[in-house]
């Protein structure tokens, strides 16, 4: 079953909305949509490291992305620039310093443009079974941070005085969005992920009232993107993730008339 | 904790420091079960910061805060729910307990505003989130309620209202209660102690000792001590045990 290249496609791209959902809300909710791409950007440099030494993809990003999120953390502390001027230099230097490495590789071949966006081709049944089980554990873990992420997402002080642990909370979720950035970056791409992650999400707030709702709604136009996204890739050959995030949009754009909508009724 | 000690939470020289300069510094005091303790001063005396103390939410502090509970309820001075997470009444109350529909509806009714609980928190008005936010913090019933300025935004009436509330709160839970407030004579008839900062604990006892205390006087004029007298004519009658009633 597992044999057709876009049956894999398909398959990978279901468990990664499964999962970009839920993170995805949490990152808009807690404002670290830059936080998000600057991650993904270094997944290049993740990438290049795999490639030179042989080493998983998949693992080899997610130790590069959590790095990157401790360098900033040791940055935010030891020095008076803003956290935007931070997280824009790590971006672009994890970003540069990848591709000069990919420079240097010339034993290698690589395709530049299916890591930047997302390659249909790319994903074999190893990339599966990561993102399933992968997807499986950061879905686990993420209930079990649920409680405190949440209550620190709503009011830090209010869930630390109450016996909440938002600081550890918090850096659990900061591995977690490294290993969905590290899971998804074949087909999705290092430069899209994070729109994976916001726009279902974006979609969602249009259409819900309540926490839960807004998960479910995210993850349902996750799947909506990865479905007409990979479908109009395989009818028009274009490349996997500008395809499944230009869906995301459209799909954003449907909900913003509900949101027009209510506010019409609202009047 | 030793057996027949009420004490929930007490705070042993406390102080803290932030850019080298001291928000407040020596201050001590202890909650006990079922009373309610004041904390009165001026902006930026550090009310809010000796609760914060009080709840663990510094890092580095300077002397020793005893817990002797990790039920706590705390109302913070400031919240803001961001218009990006849609949140109802309903899921506020439990965002940090796993509570049961019946005592989310329990906690709401006392407050009185159960009508509200499928609104959105973004849509309240002032007085309205305030009572929400009494009601989250009791509704696990609590052994110690922390309330920072529990009444801001509140009108007059309703701020009465809510102390009553409150003092109601402090029975029926039989909790400990910090109160922050920044004046005195609409929290005197609910607090069993009060403690005057100015960075510094400047004077500290009944409502009533406070009130004539000079150092008080000096920090909120002769006319705050006047407005709790007239508080205080309002008591011109005692209740006799045969439910008679007698004018003093």
């Amino acid at each position: 079953m597992f044999d057709d290249f876009f049956i894999r496609a398909l398959v990978a791209g279901i468990g990664i909305a499964f999962v970009a959902g839920p993170l995805g809300c949490f990152v808009v909710w807690r404002r670290l949509s830059y936080f998000g791409d600057t991650l993904a950007h270094s997944a290049l440099l993740g990438v290049t490291i795999a490639y030179s030494l042989e080493f998983n993809i998949a693992v080899s990003i997610f130790l590069i992305s959590s790095a990157i999120a401790l360098i900033l953390i040791q940055l935010q502390k030891k020095t008076n620039l803003p956290s935007d001027a931070l997280l824009g230099l790590l971006a672009h230097s994890s970003l540069a310093v990848g591709l000069v490495v990919i420079g240097f590789l010339t034993f290698i071949r690589f395709d530049i443009m299916g890591l930047l966006f997302g390659d249909i081709l790319a994903v074999n049944k190893k990339d599966l079974l990561t993102i399933w089980v992968g997807g499986a554990l950061i879905l686990l873990v993420l209930r079990l941070i649920w409680k405190p992420l949440f209550a620190s997402t709503v009011n830090y002080e209010l869930a630390q005085a109450e016996g909440l642990n938002p600081d550890r909370a918090k850096a659990v979720f900061t591995v977690l969005l490294a290993a969905i950035i590290a899971i998804s970056i074949k087909l999705v791409g290092v430069l899209l992920i994070t729109g994976m992650l916001i726009i279902p999400t974006a979609m969602a707030r249009n259409l819900s009232d309540n926490p839960k709702k807004m998960v479910i709604f995210a993850i349902i136009g996750g799947l909506l993107s990865v479905f007409i996204g990979l479908f109009s890739s395989l009818e028009f050959n274009t490349p996997s993730g500008p395809s499944i995030i230009a869906a995301a949009l459209a799909l954003f754009i449907f909900s913003l008339l509900k949101v027009k909508q209510t506010i019409q009724l609202k009047n | 904790m030793s057996i027949g000690n009420n004490i929930l939470i007490k705070l042993n020289n406390v102080g803290f420091k932030q850019n080298q300069k001291w928000l407040v510094q020596g201050v001590s005091l202890q909650v006990e079960k079922g009373k309610i303790v004041t904390l009165i001063g001026p902006n930026g005396s550090g009310k809010s910061t000796t609760a914060k103390i009080a709840l663990g939410l510094f890092k580095n502090i300077e002397g020793q805060v005893e817990k002797f509970t990790n039920n706590i309820g705390y109302v913070p001075q400031k919240i803001s729910i961001d218009w990006t997470l849609p949140l109802r009444v309903r899921d506020f109350m439990l965002l940090t307990d796993n509570l049961t529909e019946d005592v989310i509806d329990e906690a709401l009714s006392l407050t009185g505003v159960i009508s509200l609980k499928d609104k959105s928190l973004g849509n309240l008005s002032g007085g309205e989130f305030q009572r929400v936010l009494l009601a989250r913090a009791i509704s696990k019933k609590p052994e110690l309620l922390v309330l920072d300025e529990p009444v801001q935004g509140v009108d007059f009436t309703g701020e009465i209202a809510l102390y009553e509330l409150i003092k109601e709160i402090s029975e029926k839970l039989n909790c400990g209660i910090l109160l922050i407030s920044h004046d005195l004579h609409t929290v005197m008839s609910a607090t069993d102690h009060v403690v005057c900062l100015n960075g510094h604990v400047c004077c500290s006892g009944s409502p009533k000792e406070v009130a004539k205390n000079s150092e008080y006087k000096a920090l909120f004029g002769e006319q705050a001590s006047q407005t709790l007298s007239i508080y205080e004519h309002k008591h011109d009658h005692v209740h006799a045990n045969d439910g008679d009633i007698k004018k003093n």
